[in-house]
Parts: C-alpha cells; sequence; structure tokens
C-alpha cells in the first residue's frame, strides 16, 4: 500500500435550487476514487450546507494515485425518487505526490456540470500520505516533476538534459460506443472527461517511467494533445523534455544567508534579463569541452527504452497515400528526406503517389516561385551526415564529434524546449519540417498502439534527417501537431534543426554536474579558444558545410563577428536566444492562406490534400518571406505553420516573431517586375505600387526602430561566390532522385527581392502583403515569450482568449476569396484585440497563439490566446540606444580581455540587454557562485543607478496592485516584475459543456464565452487550492466547438494546461529584503550554499 | 462572411465603464454603438465600426452574465467565475443600482407590484428613461424592498450589508423602501416640486423618531413601518387645538417671542391658529392609513401652501417653527411633552426641507 489519499468535505456554497417547492436543496457529496465510494450525510434545507466530513481514506497504490483522479459528485437527496447529481469536481491529486510541489489541496471549487455549467462551490481538503517503494519493477513514477513550461523552469538548473520521451496511448472514444445511443448526454459527456482524466494521468505515469529509466527526474516542455479522431478512436499523446534538474532554493531571498541577501536584492535592477545565465555564455565556448572526460565510447543503451519501433518496422503503417514531406526553409538552412535509408522506408507508402507531384505544378507557380529567390526544398538530394566534419578547423570537428555521439546515441535527439541554458545552443540550422497524410481506421486493440505509434516515429525519423542535412545533430524547438477531418488526418512534425553543446546532454558524470556551477570560475576559461565568439552571433553562424551546402544559400561574414559565415535569412521554431543582439524591436508576421479542395472520400482525398500541401508549404512560406522583408527585418522565431484541413479546403496559418539580427546581413528591399514592359500605364502602376512598397517598408523601418549601423561592404568581405544562383526549387521524387528539378532564374540585382507580377493572382498577393495594417501606436506584438526590444515591463498582465467563428458566403468560392475572408477575420480580430485592451498602452500583446479549425463546411474558427503586457514607454527608448553600442564594443574586446574580467561582461551584457523583463535573479545568483564574494561585490557597485531609479520607480505602484485570492494565468513562463518561488505541479484540465438550450443562453457566443470564462475560473480554483496565486505557460490546447443551431444545441470540449506556482512581486522581495539584517560578504561561503 | 460567434474573455473581466454605463441606460447594442461612434472614440483609436460593434457586444454579453449576480451582490464577491478587482465589483454594484431621480420620482411611494411594473411604459414616456432602465431600476427596489422587508436591524444597515451599497445609496435605497412601504402619496401635482433629496430626507428623520426602532431596537420592521403606538398616542395632541384656552395661549406665547424677528408677523399673527390646527389635526389623523398616506400633501396644503401664498422667507419660517415647538413646553396644561417633540422635531425638519420653491 504505498498510499494514502484522504479527503475531507467541509462545505458548499451557492447551491443551486433543486427543490423547486422549498427553493431549497438537500446535498450531500459522494467522494470516489479508484472503486472505492464514500458518502457525507445529507445536509438538508440548505444552498450553503457545512459537511465538516470525517476524512475519508483510501489506500491505494501509487500507480493507481498517478492515473486516477479524484472524483467528488455533488448531489440532491430525493427521497422518492433518484438522487439529482447538482455536479462534480475532478481534482488531479498529481501535484501532491512529489515532495517539493503542493502538500496540501484545500479551497473552493467550483462544482461543475457538463450540461449546465458551475453551479456553487464546494470547499475541500486533500492530502496523500506517500510511503517510499523500493520495487524496483514498480510501474508507477512517482516523483518525476512535470513542467509544461518550455525552458528551464525558474527555480531550477539543469544538470544535464537527457532528451526526448514520448508516449501515446489509445482508447475508445465513449461518445461513439454503443451505449451512447442510450445515455443521457450528461453521462456520455462525463465518461469521456473521466476517460481523458484516466488517459492523462497513465500517459503521464508512462512518460515518468521513461524518464526514471533516462535517470531524469524531470519532464521540461511536457506537452500533452487529444486526438479526437471520432469513430476510430482516442489518442492521448505527449512529447517532453527529460532533465535532470536541481532545484535552486526557492526562498534564498527570504533567508538571511552567509551572502548578503541585500546583495542579491540589489542585483534586481540589473539582473533583469531574462534569463541571466547569458553572461556566461559568452565565454561558455564549446572548447570547454576538452577540460573534462568525455568517452564518446560511453554506451547510451538506456536511452533506447524510449523507442517504440524501428524505422525498419515501419512497413506494417498503413498502405494509404502518405503526404508529401515536406521541409521548408528560410533561405539558408534546409532540405528534407536526404538519408537514403529513410527513403527506402518510405517507399513503400510513398510510390503510389509520387507521380502526382511534379506532374501538379503549374508552371506559373514554379516561376513565380523562382523569381522570388527562395530555396523551397521538397525532399532533396541531401548530403550524408558526414559531410558536416569538413570545415570549421579542428576544434569544429571536435565538438561536432563529441555532440555526435552523445546524441546519435538517442533516437530522436530532439528537445521541446523553445529556451535554453546558455552555451546549449551552438549553432542553428533552420526549421525543419515534416508532414504525412493518414487514413484513420479503427484501432483494434488500444493496448498496442502500433500504428499511432509508426506514424510518429516515421515523422520524426524524417525531421532527425532533415536536421542531419543541415550539418545538426539536434532538433530543437520541437512540437507536433495533428489536424483530423473524417477519417482524413494530417500529422506534422516541426522544429529547429541545431548543433548543441554536449556539455548538457552527457551522462551525470561528476564533470557533468559540476560543469555548469564552474562555470564561472574565472579560471576557468582555457586559453587559445579560437573560437571565442562574442556573445549574441554565434548562433546564427551556419553549421553546415559552406562547400558542400544542402541547397544554395546566400552566405556572408557574420556582421558581428566577421569570422564565420551566416545565412542572410534565418527561421527557427525557438524564442530568441536571450543573448542575440537584436536592431529595434520585432513584430508578429502571418502568413495566411486558403486553399480550395474538392470535397472527396476516403484515399481519394488524403491524395488530394497530399497534393495540395506542397503548394500550400510552399506559398506560406513565400508570404513569410515577403512580409518578413516588408518589415526591414531577417530573422523569424517562434515560428508555427498549422496546416488544418476541412472538407472542402485546407487552411494555412503561420505565425512568427520577426526581428532584425545584428549578425545577419541587412535585408534587401522587395522589387517589383512587370510582366510586359511595352505597356505605358502598366509600367505607372508597378512603379506605383514599388512606392507603395519601399514607403511600406521605410515606415516599418522606423515603426520597429530598425536603425542598423552602415557597414562599408569591405568589412563585410567579399561574399562568397556560389551563390549567386540564389533561387532554386528543387523537388525530387522519392524514388528517383534524378529526377531532380532544378530551376534557376536568379535575377541580377543580388539584394532585391523580386515579385514578378505576371498575373492577378500574383497582384493580388502584392496586395495583401500590404493590407496588413501595423498595430495601433503604443501596441506591440510577439509570439514569443518576449518582445526583443522591450525591456522594462511593469507589473500589469491580462491574458485572454478570443474566439471567432466566421460564416462563409458559400456561393461560387474561390482561392482569392477566401483567402481575403480569412485574412480579413485574423486582421479584425487583432484590430479587436487593440480595441479592447487599448487602457493598457503602451503594453505588448506576448505568447499570440492562433489556432485555425474548420468545424464545418464553411465555418472557419480562429482561436487566439495572449497576454498583453504593460511597459515603461519611457525607459525603453534609453535602452534600446546603448545596446547596439554595447554589442560592437563587445565583439571587439579582445579575448583575454574577456577571460581577465569576467564581471565586466556580466554588467556589461546585462545593462545591454534589449529584453529583460524583470525576472529570475536567483539563478543568476547560483551561476554567479563560482565568483568569490569580493568580486561579486564589485559587480554590485557597477550597476547604473541608472537602473536602479528605474527598478525602484517602477515597483511602487507593483505592490498596491497585489491583492489577496487573485490568481494570475499566463501564457509566458514568467510574470514580469515577480519571481517564482516555488512550482506546485502541472494543471491539465479537460471539460465538456454542452446544452441543449442554446438559444436561451444567449445563443453561441453566449454558450462559448460563459464556458471559457468557467473554465478559467476552475483553473484559477485548482491553482488558488494548491496554494499557488498564479499559472505561467498556460495554454489552451484544444477548444473544439460543433453547434447544431436548428436543435438548439451546441457543444464544446477544451483542453487545458499550465504550471501552477507560487510567485512574489519583486516589490515585497525588497521589503523583505530591507527588513533584514545586511550581512557581510563571507568570502569563504561558496554561492551554491546560497542557491540551497 | 458573418461571425457566427465572436468572444474575448480576459482572465480578469474587462469592464469598459462607458459601456456600462450605456448598458445600464437600457440602450440597445445598434444604439450604444451609435452613440458611441458619435463620441469620437473612432477617431481617437483608430478602429472600425465593426470593431467597435463587436467590443460592445462583447461587453453587453459580460453584463449580461454578470446581471444575474448582480442581483445578489455578496455573490459577485464570492464568485469564482469572473475575476473582478475589488475596486471595480463595487463600480460595477454602485452603478447598477443607482436610479435616476425622474424615474424614482415617480415610483416614490407607489405599491412595487406588478401592477406598478405595467405603468413603467408609461413612465418610461413621461420620464425619458428608457423602458429597459426603468425596469432595472424598478426591480431594484423591489428586490432591496423584498429582501429587508421583514428584517430586524436598521434599514439602511441591512441594504448596505444585504447589497453591498454605498453608505449614500443604502439610505436612499431605505428612503424607497420606507415609502414603498408606507405608500406615502408623493406623484400629486402640488407634490411635483419636491426632489427625491427631499422626500428621502423626510423619510430618514421619520424612520430615526416615528419608526418603533426609535425607541427599541429589537423589534421586528422596527424601520419600515411608522410606529403605531406612537400614532395612537398623536390623538392627545389634539387638545392643543381643541382646547381654546390652550391655543390662545400658545399663540400668545409664540406672538409675544417673534414679536419684531419676523417680516411676515402680521400674516403669522392672523394664519396662527390655522397653521397650528392644520400641524395638530395631522397628527391626529395619522392613526387612518389614509391619513398616512396623504401626509405630504397635508403638510404641503395646510402649511406650506399658506405660508408660500403669504411669502414667508424661510428664515422666517424657521423662527416660528421652532417658537412654535417650544412654547409648548411653558403651556402648563399640556402634559404630552415628549410626545409633542418626538413629532414636532421631526414635522420642523421635514417642512423647513420642504419650504422652497
Amino acid at each position: 500500500m504505498p498510499g494514502k489519499l484522504k479527503v475531507k468535505i467541509v462545505a458548499g456554497r451557492h447551491l443551486p435550487v433543486m427543490d423547486r417547492a422549498s427553493d431549497l436543496t438537500d446535498a450531500f457529496v459522494e467522494v470516489k476514487f479508484g472503486n472505492t465510494t464514500f458518502k457525507t450525510d445529507v445536509y438538508n434545507k440548505s444552498l450553503n450546507p457545512q459537511w465538516n466530513s470525517e476524512w475519508f481514506k483510501f489506500e491505494v497504490d501509487d500507480e493507481d494515485l498517478q492515473d486516477e483522479p479524484l472524483q467528488i459528485t455533488v448531489l440532491d437527496h430525493d427521497t422518492y425518487s433518484a438522487n439529482d447529481a447538482i455536479g462534480k469536481v475532478y481534482i488531479d491529486i498529481d501535484p501532491l505526490l512529489y515532495s517539493e510541489a503542493a502538500t496540501v489541496i484545500s479551497g473552493w471549487f467550483p462544482i461543475y456540470d457538463t450540461i449546465h455549467g458551475i453551479r456553487g462551490e464546494i470547499n475541500v481538503v486533500v492530502k496523500v500520505d506517500l510511503f517510499n517503494d523500493l520495487n524496483r519493477f514498480r510501474q508507477s513514477s512517482c516523483g518525476v516533476k512535470f513542467f509544461c513550461t518550455t525552458s528551464i523552469p525558474k527555480c531550477y538548473q539543469a544538470v544535464i538534459i537527457h532528451g526526448f520521451v514520448e508516449e501515446l496511448v489509445v482508447n475508445e472514444d465513449p461518445e461513439y460506443q454503443w451505449i451512447d445511443r442510450i445515455r443521457t448526454p450528461r453521462a456520455s459527456n462525463e465518461a469521456r472527461q473521466r476517460l481523458i482524466s484516466l488517459m492523462s494521468g497513465e500517459l503521464q505515469r508512462k512518460i515518468g517511467l521513461k524518464v526514471l529509466e533516462m535517470r531524469g527526474n524531470a519532464v521540461v516542455g511536457y506537452l500533452q494533445c487529444f486526438d479526437l479522431e471520432g469513430e476510430s478512436g482516442l489518442v492521448v499523446r505527449a512529447i517532453g523534455t527529460a532533465c535532470t534538474l536541481d532545484k535552486l532554493s526557492s526562498t534564498a531571498a527570504f533567508l538571511p544567508a552567509c551572502n548578503s541577501p541585500s546583495k542579491e536584492m540589489k542585483e534586481i535592477p540589473f539582473n533583469e534579463d531574462p534569463n541571466p545565465n547569458t553572461h556566461s555564455s559568452g565565454p561558455s565556448t564549446p572548447l570547454k569541452n576538452q577540460t573534462y572526460s568525455f568517452s564518446p565510447s560511453k554506451s547510451y543503451s538506456r536511452q533506447s527504452s524510449s523507442s517504440d519501433t524501428d524505422l525498419s518496422l515501419t512497413p506494417k503503417t498503413a498502405p494509404y497515400p502518405q503526404g508529401p514531406r515536406i521541409f521548408l526553409c528560410p533561405s539558408s538552412p534546409s532540405l528534407s528526406s536526404g538519408s537514403p535509408h529513410l527513403k527506402k522506408s518510405c517507399l513503400l507508402s510513398e510510390s503510389s503517389l509520387t507521380p502526382h507531384h511534379s506532374s501538379h505544378i503549374s508552371p506559373v507557380v514554379l516561376r513565380k516561385s523562382v523569381s522570388f529567390s527562395e530555396e523551397l526544398l521538397l525532399a532533396a538530394s541531401g548530403m550524408g551526415s558526414g559531410s558536416a566534419g569538413k570545415e570549421g578547423g579542428p576544434f569544429k570537428a571536435l565538438l561536432r564529434q563529441q555532440t555526435q555521439s552523445a546524441l546519435e546515441q538517442r533516437e530522436f535527439p530532439f528537445f521541446t524546449l523553445t529556451a535554453f541554458p546558455p552555451g546549449f545552443l551552438v549553432h542553428v540550422g533552420g526549421v525543419v519540417s515534416a508532414r504525412s497524410v493518414k487514413l484513420l481506421d479503427r484501432i483494434h486493440n488500444p493496448d498496442e498502439p502500433e500504428t499511432r505509434d509508426a506514424w510518429w516515429a516515421e515523422i520524426r525519423q524524417e525531421i532527425k534527417s532533415h536536421a542531419k542535412a543541415l550539418g545538426c545533430h539536434a532538433v530543437v524547438g520541437y512540437s507536433e501537431s495533428t489536424s483530423i477531418c473524417e477519417e482524413v488526418c494530417i500529422l506534422s512534425a516541426s522544429g529547429t534543426a541545431a548543433v548543441l553543446n554536449p556539455r548538457f546532454l552527457q551522462d551525470g558524470t561528476v564533470e557533468g554536474c559540476l560543469e555548469p556551477r564552474l562555470s564561472w570560475q574565472p579560471g576557468f576559461f582555457s586559453i587559445g579558444q579560437e573560437e571565442n565568439l562574442p556573445a549574441g552571433c554565434g548562433f546564427c553562424h551556419i553549421p553546415y558545410d559552406e562547400l558542400n551546402m544542402p541547397f544554395p544559400a546566400h552566405l556572408t561574414y557574420c556582421y558581428s563577428c566577421r569570422k564565420q559565415k551566416v545565412p542572410d535569412v534565418l527561421f527557427t521554431t525557438i524564442d530568441l536566444p536571450t543573448d542575440a543582439t537584436v536592431i529595434g524591436k520585432g513584430c508578429l508576421i502571418q502568413a495566411r492562406l486558403c486553399r480550395l479542395k474538392k470535397k472527396a472520400q476516403a484515399e481519394a482525398n488524403a491524395t488530394a490534400i497530399s497534393n495540395l500541401l506542397p503548394f500550400m508549404e510552399y506559398e506560406v512560406h513565400t508570404q513569410l518571406m515577403n512580409k518578413l522583408k516588408l518589415k526591414g527585418m531577417n530573422a523569424l522565431f517562434g515560428l508555427r505553420i498549422q496546416i488544418t484541413v476541412g472538407e472542402n479546403m485546407l487552411m494555412g496559418l503561420a505565425s512568427a516573431t520577426g526581428v532584425y539580427l545584428t549578425a545577419l546581413p541587412m535585408p534587401g528591399g522587395i522589387q517589383i517586375a512587370g510582366k510586359t514592359p511595352n505597356d505605358g500605364s502598366y509600367e505607372q502602376h508597378i512603379s506605383h505600387m514599388q512606392k507603395k512598397i519601399n514607403d511600406t517598408i521605410a515606415k516599418n523601418k522606423e515603426l520597429y526602430e530598425i536603425n542598423p549601423p552602415e557597414i562599408p561592404e569591405e568589412i563585410i568581405g567579399s561574399p562568397i561566390p556560389e551563390p549567386r544562383q540564389r533561387s532554386r526549387l528543387l523537388r525530387s521524387q522519392s524514388e528517383s532522385s534524378d529526377e531532380v528539378i532544378e530551376l534557376d532564374l536568379s535575377h541580377g540585382k543580388k539584394d532585391a527581392f523580386v515579385l514578378e507580377i505576371d498575373d492577378t493572382d500574383a497582384m493580388e498577393d502584392v496586395h495583401s502583403l500590404l493590407t496588413d495594417v501595423p498595430p495601433p501606436s503604443g501596441f506591440y506584438s510577439c509570439n514569443t515569450e518576449i518582445m526583443p526590444g522591450i525591456n522594462n515591463w511593469t507589473s500589469e498582465i491580462q491574458m485572454f482568449t478570443s474566439v471567432r467563428v466566421s460564416r462563409l458566403s458559400n456561393i461560387n468560392l474561390t482561392n482569392q476569396t477566401l483567402n481575403k475572408n480569412f485574412n480579413d477575420l485574423c486582421e479584425n480580430l487583432l484590430k479587436s484585440l487593440y480595441f479592447k485592451l487599448r487602457s493598457m498602452i503602451p503594453c505588448c500583446l506576448c505568447h499570440v497563439n492562433f489556432t485555425v479549425s474548420l468545424p464545418e463546411d464553411e465555418l472557419i474558427q480562429v482561436t487566439v490566446t495572449a497576454v498583453a503586457i504593460t511597459f515603461d514607454k519611457h525607459q525603453a527608448v534609453q535602452t534600446t540606444k546603448t545596446h547596439v553600442e554595447k554589442s560592437l564594443q563587445r565583439a571587439s574586446t579582445d579575448n583575454e580581455e574577456l577571460l581577465q574580467f569576467p564581471l565586466e561582461l556580466c554588467t556589461d551584457s546585462l545593462a545591454s540587454h534589449p529584453f529583460s523583463p524583470a525576472k529570475e535573479h536567483l539563478e543568476s545568483a547560483s551561476s554567479n557562485s563560482g565568483i568569490p564574494a569580493a568580486q561579486r561585490a564589485v559587480s554590485v557597485e557597477k550597476a547604473s543607478p541608472l537602473t536602479e531609479g528605474h527598478f525602484r520607480q517602477r515597483s511602487a505602484p507593483a505592490c498596491a496592485n497585489s491583492t489577496v485570492g487573485v490568481v494570475k494565468m499566463t501564457p509566458l513562463s514568467f510574470i514580469p516584475g515577480a519571481k517564482i518561488t516555488k512550482y506546485l505541479g502541472i494543471i491539465n484540465m479537460f471539460f465538456i459543456r454542452e446544452t441543449t438550450s442554446l438559444r436561451e443562453e444567449g445563443g453561441v457566443s453566449g454558450f462559448l464565452h460563459a464556458f471559457i470564462a468557467e473554465v478559467f475560473a476552475m483553473v484559477r480554483a485548482h491553482v488558488a487550492a494548491l496554494g499557488g496565486n498564479a499559472v505561467v505557460s498556460y495554454i489552451m490546447k484544444q477548444c473544439v466547438f460543433m453547434e447544431n443551431p436548428n436543435k438548439n444545441q451546441a457543444q464544446c470540449l477544451i483542453n487545458v494546461s499550465g504550471d501552477a506556482v507560487i510567485f512574489v512581486r519583486e516589490s515585497e522581495l525588497e521589503i523583505i529584503s530591507a527588513q533584514q539584517p545586511v550581512a557581510s560578504c563571507q568570502p569563504a561561503c561558496s554561492g551554491g550554499e546560497i542557491a540551497t | 462572411m458573418t461571425n457566427e460567434l465572436d468572444i474575448f474573455v480576459g482572465n480578469t473581466t474587462l469592464i469598459d465603464e462607458d459601456v456600462y454605463r450605456l448598458w445600464l441606460d437600457g440602450y440597445s447594442v445598434n444604439d450604444a454603438v451609435g452613440l458611441r461612434v458619435r463620441s469620437g472614440i473612432l477617431e481617437q483609436t483608430g478602429a472600425t465600426a465593426g470593431v467597435l460593434q463587436s467590443d460592445t457586444m462583447d461587453h453587453y454579453r459580460t453584463f449580461h452574465m454578470l446581471e444575474r449576480l448582480l442581483h445578489t451582490p455578496p455573490k459577485l464577491l464570492h464568485q469564482l467565475v469572473f475575476q473582478i478587482p475589488p475596486s471595480r465589483q463595487a463600480l460595477l454594484i454602485e452603478r447598477y443600482y443607482a436610479f435616476d431621480e425622474a424615474f424614482v420620482r415617480e415610483v416614490l411611494g407607489k405599491k412595487l407590484s406588478k401592477g406598478t411594473k405595467k405603468d413603467l411604459d408609461d413612465i418610461s414616456t413621461k420620464t425619458g428613461v428608457t423602458l429597459k432602465s426603468c425596469r432595472r431600476q424598478f426591480d431594484n427596489f423591489k428586490r432591496v424592498f423584498k429582501v429587508v422587508e421583514e428584517m430586524r436591524g436598521s434599514l439602511a444597515g441591512n441594504i448596505q450589508q444585504h447589497f453591498l451599497l454605498s453608505d449614500r445609496l443604502a439610505r436612499d435605497y431605505a428612503a424607497v423602501v420606507f415609502f414603498a412601504n408606507n405608500r406615502f402619496e408623493t406623484g400629486k401635482k402640488k407634490l411635483q416640486y419636491l426632489t427625491f433629496g427631499d422626500l428621502a430626507f423626510c423619510a430618514e428623520l421619520m424612520i430615526q423618531n416615528w419608526t418603533p426602532g426609535a425607541v427599541d431596537s429589537q423589534v421586528d420592521d422596527m424601520d419600515v413601518d411608522l410606529d403605531k403606538e406612537f400614532l395612537q398616542d398623536l390623538k392627545e395632541l389634539k387638545v392643543l387645538v381643541a382646547d381654546k384656552d390652550l391655543l390662545d395661549l400658545h399663540k400668545s406665547l409664540v406672538c409675544t417671542a417673534l414679536r419684531g424677528k419676523l417680516s411676515v408677523f402680521p400674516e403669522m399673527e392672523a394664519n396662527f391658529k390655522n397653521l397650528s390646527r392644520g400641524l395638530v389635526n395631522i397628527a391626529s389623523k395619522l392613526t387612518h392609513t389614509k391619513d398616512v398616506r396623504d401626509l405630504f400633501v397635508d403638510l404641503v396644503e395646510k402649511f406650506i401652501e399658506p405660508c408660500r401664498s403669504d411669502r414667508w422667507p424661510l428664515n422666517d419660517v424657521r423662527l416660528f417653527l421652532n417658537q412654535y415647538s417650544a412654547s409648548v413646553h411653558s403651556l402648563d396644561g399640556f402634559r404630552h411633552q415628549a410626545l409633542w417633540d418626538r413629532y414636532m422635531v421631526t414635522l420642523r425638519s421635514c417642512l423647513l426641507r420642504m419650504y422652497h420653491d
């Protein structure tokens, strides 16, 4: 009996009237866990019953503890007929299962009914007594921590990042079982809610087991999704990154630790960087790896435990048409399904389809694509993985070897993280993505979900080989998604190919453990680093071999260090690395696209979709590129391309945050070329358009404050000769690579991006480019965690979800009208958001997350979740000015100097960081740990009084704002102006709401508005009951809405998740610290102790 | 392309004060959009009409959902669905329960029943307050009335506790409840000049002095009904006018004291007996419900109008009433001094407040 669960039902309030005669309710409560049920007494005739029950005790396996939710049902006692259910509360007790999280769940929970919504509240107390289980064959994985946050959580440090973990479980969907015909909608909904709750518990437990096998203790970037496959079942799948995390003291700030706490506090003003560790990134070059022992031959056999299928087994997979594997990249990076062995595996499934590919490419598209001078590679004559080692001198080769050996042992060297510990990310190759179209069939044996596993394994394998072709061993910012319509399912995976520093990936050797902590010891930096890159540009340097590039790219020497080659544009799925130097501010860039598709059945449908996909991807990519140029920027972060399939159309929506990276060359303009030069009026029109475009670019540069310093050509060095041919389209059929079509129509002018207007289509495109209206002044938006170029967040945040469903006026839909409609829908939605939040100006919409679905024939549903954060406009101007200078200055600093005055670098980088929402400081304190206290004092003195002053001024109102009982929600991993002191556990909730009185509930809008508000309320209640005051990394993963207005019915399913945390306002921290006596510095005290 | 569904849900519920006011004022979404457009908001923000329409709809929907909670304000504080900062909650409640002067003057003293509700159409036309707003205000009155009607303790205090209103608004509601319960006639033409403020002032004094609660703070309905015993006792005052000697003595005392101090002394002297008879008769008739209802009509007819027709300045009225009530203490044959004070202190203040054009 490894666990005892104890539950006490205290009271209820605001219960609904269940007895019309007396206007009162005779309520009692059933508490169920597993198969055991307890009941409270009936509390007669009250809407605010006080049960004050005894402790109900459940003695259960920890396996059940992990899988089962605690189910609390409130009922109305009826003497003569069946008791009426008032509603239920499901409580996930997982947070109580690991020691560092919550110890008790206690609070008011909304009583929820799937038909009536929230009906009053109930006060419950839940505790768990856990006994140690030494059974090594155990099936539970209690103690493994889960985080939705896609970076190392704030009060932890990563000792080792083990890598990818994934799992999926399959079941029949209760909604489609025969019994559903005879049971009530309520019973059916509850069966579904319960099943999904069970399945996610099981999934989490299984993932936990894998983590334990890898000797990790946590999963970071945990993403769990549901695929409602209808008749064929219900799939719950999850991916994450296994890590070994070390807890930094959550309360260090409160303790009069040996290192003066007041000093720690004082550091706050200039430590506002989101990831203060950055300052170590400069010197933390990969050469360090040589300093400790690392045996490449070391076997990573345990990793293989996480594998499910080897690719060679895939023939089992469906004999259905499979989507062309597409793989997009910005001009530099990318290419796809290269490696021969992969090709073979794909052969079976793809062969039936392949002939379509080439024949369907219309000449128009090709010509256009070519003149766009960009690279799109749809399966390519890849380069082998071995080619990478050729360049870059011995060091790079060594690094590569090490990383490679560390990573190649893993089946999938993937990381769901989007932000990394400093030094982790060495180079970024570009976006890699793969999609595949599958036909769903019934899952016959839920215990052996082989097909689904195989499908994903296939896609992952493909991603892996794409990354390899880019000279990268790993994929970061990795995510997976599906889109299902009837029996067709598009599986998508994407990530960013990258070269990683192996030191975080190692096994738990002594060196590996200590290394991150030691990184600040001044003596640690070895001499003679030929590649001591200035922070902020290293990750842009190409990881692939420039002489043997996987695709033609336009390379130049890095604009920061002038030593390494960089591409002209960089697309990634990760957040902007904290050490990256950018100019100006970033902005949200979206590409939106619709394509009509004939209605078809099964295989024909899948084939049609497969044929459309490459064009969709291509156009989405083109749009992104055009819009990026129009903004005068050169890199995209947080790129997320969503392709949604509907009955009669496909929709593509790509969102990313554009920035101007200092390391990359200045983007050329966009040039319009007419088709018929003789026509005078046409010419005039073209030049008019050209002028408009140029104006827009100039305006955008001003708006986003992009004013890079002019650098004479000579310094940059001659461009690499090869990329004359900048644009070409490569396409190959998987089995016959000699059929590669290469088109090269590179325009004479090197820098200009040419749009050729040869038909109305192209005209539309240009027009649509110009229709995107910039946000009103005082507003910025991005889809990454933080806005590049804004570093002075104030504490006001407002998370919101907005949903719109539009009905297309059906007749004569064309791609153009569809595109326009979709574009308008998204633009109007954004405009509405700006208007609604106008009282928060100046503010930034962060983590803007659009989701598109096509619930019915002519319906488009767009769901947006984001957070608006206010910032101090005044201060922004000052900081952005300095950072360019500083980064340049830093670039020119001699290596030796860096080594001798690491602290200078430290303050420097902090002060110059363009974005630094007030954030965690403990980490920085601990990462500084190697520095003797005396030196730390120096760094404190160097703090600019200016920054400090601003901080104080800013923190004053923050204090007044904090109210008791408020639970903040944010999709970000941090809370501006506050410090997360404790992670309480993961929140993962699934709700169904249904109504048969849609009109009475205010129509579809009223129904969904109320439901989303209720979901928020239930999330907040759970967080509050755990003792928390915020949810970070909150995400609404699913919002499936179905309506039938004729029957006055509607149903909605919502799945949300996030991390429950306790945060403390920095202003409050300051007060606490001020009250404490200022302890004198004790040189003997190592920083490691502060952290504990 | 039309938006079938269009919602915005914030973790903190967004409340737009301007839209809230429009909603409370009973404007339809379209009218509200029109009014907002006229306020120049489009120019200020660069938004489009469509955006404004969507925003207004959204706020209206939110208010509609909040309305259920606003009916029992403590629920708004404890509910979990809408996260609203306390200051905003207070604003929502206060504004929801605020009422229009024009409207309240129409309804004050009427029975808060279905019958009256049917008349809201006419009231709406007459006052220019939208029917929707009239309904809300009427329902508020009725709701508050129902909750506090049979409650012990201070009327205003109960209202404040159960509806979380500000002190000022709670006292206004106390007046509304008091008037509704006693059905005082306030709608007569000659009473039209009285503002709600005048009447609420009178109600407050009457609650303080003329209800059972004035003598015993532990009785049911203590603040809502007039003290029956007190009304019965008031008959005893009749002797002041019925006894000729007493009346003459009273008059001479008052006249002696005020000679030279009033600009309208001759008029006062001539009218003394009429005025005194009026005031005392009002007191002695208060045992009849009908006469209670007509209290304000009588006060105006019997006292205010005569004075006004003789152009008494307010100060003279004050001097007269002070002397009039004080002189009674010097009447040896009169034994009901306490009763007289309880009656006259309140009445004097009421009359002074009501004495204006």
